[in-house]
């Protein structure tokens, strides 16, 4: 498994070469990959089936604290997320050929699409907590490359960061709970970790690490009111809202809590705070979905109103459930992947997806209207496609809820009333009907856009007919691997005339009725209401935050970063003042015992010296180039002290950092207008109270650090572990290089942000003042130096 | 700066400069030196020449944009860092190699690539400040 995964990188990578090789078939080639890895995956079916799992591990980070496997795990339920995210995958490649033929930025695409999915890969197949977060944000971070492809446009830019930010977020939650349960339990493999369930649940951490997992799980899987990023990341072209927002990356959620249900689960706040979120979010979304008439924004609320359902299920944890669980995954990643690439196809071709523009397409568009129609039967739940096995299963676990069985029902009922209209609008609307003149000229999509959505939907009726195709290889899998014991159970088409089956009918012809008074209920007022509420309101709340944060960091800038030279010293001079003074009156006392015993005649000489040439700069210097000559004779004479004691490498840094510090300073100087004192007597005072009071606490902190004790173990050990363990014998360098490596690191990494930043403030302040487009701060260093000219 | 003496003087010093600086930067892992000095001093050979050429005729001396020595350098830095963990060791662990040759032995290891990196982002801050301030 770690090859496959590791392949799709390397595959990836080198992707934009291969797509210059092979110019337009590439899409064919690459589409390789997916296949061979789903083939792959297929051939352990057999294996999975007979109720068992595999193991691979190689350790990666090996550390006192804790160790990172990169283990690989395949159970039933890793299994069918694997073959869901390869098949689909395979076809989106070939599907992103045609829909983005021709364009620039397609290697890109590629490349993208491919990491993404060997991160999602990674997602569901590894065994550590930790390597399931790296692969997890692995995913959030090529979802926000891809849903930016457009990166000319302000809104995909926008809808990028948005999906980021908050899954990003969601994220870092996530892991401080990955990382308590790894603690609580000591176990970080979740093999290891399923057999713990009951440490976990009486751990005094549980409802800590429950509500942080939760609210990784929640806000990646698109749960109310976190909902609003998916129907924003629409913004995406068509392959990646398909791939990514309807069939593999927004389960990663329901992935994480099917995983975990056996460790976390069955518990009460398990089942008020999963099936609560799920419920909620299933009925808010599933009205939403019919609110809209562009069909992406209907298919990615019908979406997340999937994911409510998954995220219920899980919630509800009983065996039914369980069941449920496993076929409505499989059952909505075809029907709505099928969906998802058909309004691409009709956006490609007629040039629009506002199904108010659409009409008569069937004519044009054969395949994919009969892809359309399909899959749309089957999201609608009508026999004898899989969605209407799921969507019953579905029915009798939420009649068997443990907990308010009837709100459960009737929830669930009327929100897929709302998702019988929905599929009727995508498929009636613009395929059936008049002919309505479109932007484009509508013709049938190319082999390479029909082939994905037609073999699903074809899957999607064989599986609703001949459903023990996969009950016993797959289904029965995944559910027990969900509910932790193994289960047995077979589906069915027929099931007698049960509740379950009035209340599909019921379900189907609520749907009819709303299909036909849609044209009035979509303008109605508690329609434009309902819709302000649930789909803008969250996303108002959203950017109120963010510009909130922008807003107080703006506002910190401008009270902290003024721009004066001479408020930042006071500032920083009065901070270590009273902050250090403090700490040092109160912990040690004041401490006077200097003994000059040691001190030898050219130390006095070099010490009287450098203090007198400071003086008389300062007392007569007027101009800034002798104060810059006074402080570089200070330094010098430090050098020279370094020397004396011998610490050559420091003498010689002294000495290279004062020369170049000179140089630099002067090259400034020139900029600088002259020294004018403009104080009044009472900033004088205060100037002259905290620079005394900063050299006088400075001077007693060195008296009282100088005698204490001098603790020579940590350089003993550097002077004798430097040769043996480092290879060296200048200890500065190998501290330096080796032994403290990650503190060198640090430094230069400063160094080249703060070589980076001088670079753009001066090509800011020469190019600048163009604009809004400058950054805020540019203002900042433009009015700091207006207000120093002016001083 | 239009100066005989300072054009003679830095046209013969630059090299030396240069050279001293990457004799500093070897010599580092045994005797005073190593990347940040060695860097230190490099910079001080082109910040001269500036000096006395101005930045445009710097620039072509140096062929490489002082930006891109920075990038470089970052990079050698964490190239240095992750080699060990294909072993499964911790990010920065120092790994050597010793290449015999008859009575010479050469060593190199992941510190001298953290070392380059040290070198190239010093000589790249000190040369884009150098150049920014006197391009302004």
């Amino acid at each position: 498994m770690l090859i496959v995964v590791a392949l799709i990188f390397a595959i990836a990578l080198i992707s934009p070469w291969i797509h210059r090789l092979f110019k337009e078939k590439s899409g064919w080639v690459l589409a390789l990959l997916p296949l061979g890895s789903f083939v792959y995956l297929i051939s352990w079916l057999p294996h999975i089936a007979a109720g068992n799992v595999v193991k691979e591990s190689t350790t990666w980070v090996s550390m006192a604290m804790f160790h990172v496997n990169l283990a690989f795990y395949l159970d039933g339920l890793s299994l069918m997320f694997g073959l869901i995210i390869t098949g689909i995958g395979t076809f989106i490649v070939l599907y992103g050929s045609g829909y983005l033929a021709g364009d620039a930025n397609l290697p890109r695409f590629y490349c993208a699409v491919l990491l993404f999915m060997g991160s999602m890969l990674g997602v569901v197949l590894a065994d550590n907590l930790i390597s399931i977060f790296v692969f997890w944000e692995l995913t959030s971070f090529t979802s926000f490359i891809l849903i930016g492809y457009s990166h000319e446009q302000e809104n995909s830019r926008k809808a990028a960061l948005q999906a980021l930010l908050v899954t990003g977020i969601g994220g870092l939650a996530m892991v401080a709970g990955l990382v308590l349960m790894g603690f609580a339990s000591g176990h970080w493999e979740v093999t290891a970790l399923l057999n713990e369930g009951d440490i976990i649940r009486d751990h005094p951490h549980y409802v800590a690490i429950l509500i942080l997992v939760l609210a990784g799980a929640f806000t990646k899987s698109a749960q109310f009111p976190f909902s609003f990023w998916l129907p924003g990341a629409m913004a995406a072209p068509t392959p990646v809202s398909a791939y990514l927002h309807s069939a593999t990356m927004v389960k990663a959620g329901v992935y994480l809590l099917a995983r975990l249900n056996p460790v976390l689960g069955s518990t009460e706040i398990w089942l008020l705070l999963v099936g609560g979120f799920g419920l909620a979010t299933l009925l808010i979304s599933a009205w939403l979905s019919i609110s809209f008439t562009d069909m992406k924004q209907i298919l990615a609320y019908s979406t997340v109103m999937a994911l409510g359902t998954m995220m219920m299920l899980i919630g509800l944890g009983t065996e039914l459930a369980m069941q449920g669980l496993a076929v409505y995954i499989l059952s909505h990643a075809m029907y709505k992947g099928a969906l998802f690439m058909v309004a691409g196809a009709v956006d490609h071709e007629a040039g629009t997806r506002d199904v108010m523009k659409l009409g008569g397409l069937r004519a044009l568009m054969p395949i994919s209207f009969a892809a359309a129609a399909l899959a749309a039967i089957s999201m609608a739940g009508i026999p004898p496609l899989y969605g209407f096995i799921a969507k019953e299963i579905v029915y009798e676990a939420a009649l068997e809820a443990p907990l308010w069985p009837v709100l459960v029902i009737t929830l669930a009922v009327i929100a897929n009333i709302a998702i019988v209209a929905a599929s009727a609008i995508v498929v009636i609307r613009p395929f059936l009907g008049k002919k309505v003149e479109t932007p484009k000229k509508a013709h049938e999509a190319p082999l390479s856009m029909w082939v994905g959505p037609l073999t699903l939907a074809v899957l999607s009726v064989l599986l609703g007919v001949l459903p023990f195709l996969v009950d016993k290889a797959l289904m029965v899998p995944v559910a027990s691997s969900v509910y932790g014991a193994p289960l047995d159970f077979y589906l069915s088409l027929w099931h007698g005339i049960n509740l379950p089956l009035i209340l599909s009918l019921l379900t189907l012809a609520g749907g009819i009725l709303v299909y036909r008074i849609w044209d009035g209920l979509r303008d109605s007022v508690p329609m434009r209401v309902y819709q302000t509420g649930f789909a803008q309101f969250p996303i108002k709340g959203y950017e109120g935050l963010l510009s909130g944060m922008l807003n107080l960091a703006g506002f910190q800038t401008r009270v902290f970063q003024n721009g004066l030279m001479a408020n930042y010293l006071i500032t920083i001079l009065a901070t270590l003042l009273i902050a250090v003074g403090y700490t040092f009156i109160t912990r040690s006392g004041i401490f006077w015992d200097p003994s000059f015993e040691n001190v030898l005649i050219q130390e006095w000489a070099l010490t009287i010296g450098i203090l007198a040439s400071l003086g008389i700069m300062l007392a007569f210097g007027h101009s800034r180039l002798t104060m810059v000559i006074g402080a570089g004779i200070v330094g010098f004479g430090l050098a020279l002290i370094y020397l004396m004691h011998g610490a050559a490498d420091l003498a010689m840094t002294q000495v290279l950092v004062e020369t170049l510090t000179v140089i630099l300073v002067v090259l400034v100087l020139v900029h600088i207008p002259k020294i004018s004192d403009v104080r009044g007597t009472t900033s004088r005072v205060r100037d002259v109270v905290v620079a005394t009071g900063a050299g006088v606490m400075m001077t007693l902190l060195i008296l009282a650090a100088t005698a204490a004790p001098f603790d020579a173990f940590i350089s003993g050990f550097y002077a004798e572990a430097s040769y043996p363990l480092a290879h060296g014998r200048n200890i500065v360098n190998v501290i330096l290089v080796d032994f403290r490596a990650l503190d060198t690191m640090g430094e230069v990494v400063v160094v080249a942000i703060a070589g980076l930043a001088v670079y753009a403030l001066i090509k800011m302040k020469r190019f600048g003042s163009n604009g809004n487009s400058k950054p805020r701060g540019a203002e900042t260093s433009n009015t700091a130096s207006k207000r120093e000219k002016s001083s | 700066m239009k100066s005989l003496i300072l054009h003679t003087a830095t046209r013969l010093m630059i090299g030396i400069l240069v050279l001293f600086s990457l004799f500093l930067f070897f010599r580092g892992h045994d005797e005073p030196g190593g990347g940040f000095i060695g860097g230190l001093v490099g910079a001080g050979a082109f910040t001269l020449y500036a000096i006395a050429f101005g930045t445009e005729a710097t620039r072509k001396v140096l062929r490489i944009s002082p930006i891109t020595l920075i990038s470089v350098g970052l990079l050698s830095l964490v190239v240095s860092g992750l080699i060990p963990m294909f072993v499964a060791e911790p990010f920065l662990t120092g790994k050597w190699l010793f290449i015999e040759w008859g009575a010479m032995e050469t060593k190199l290891s992941t510190p001298l690539i953290f070392d380059i990196g040290v070198y190239l982002c010093v000589v790249g801050f000190i040369v884009t400040v150098i150049f920014s301030l006197e391009e302004e």
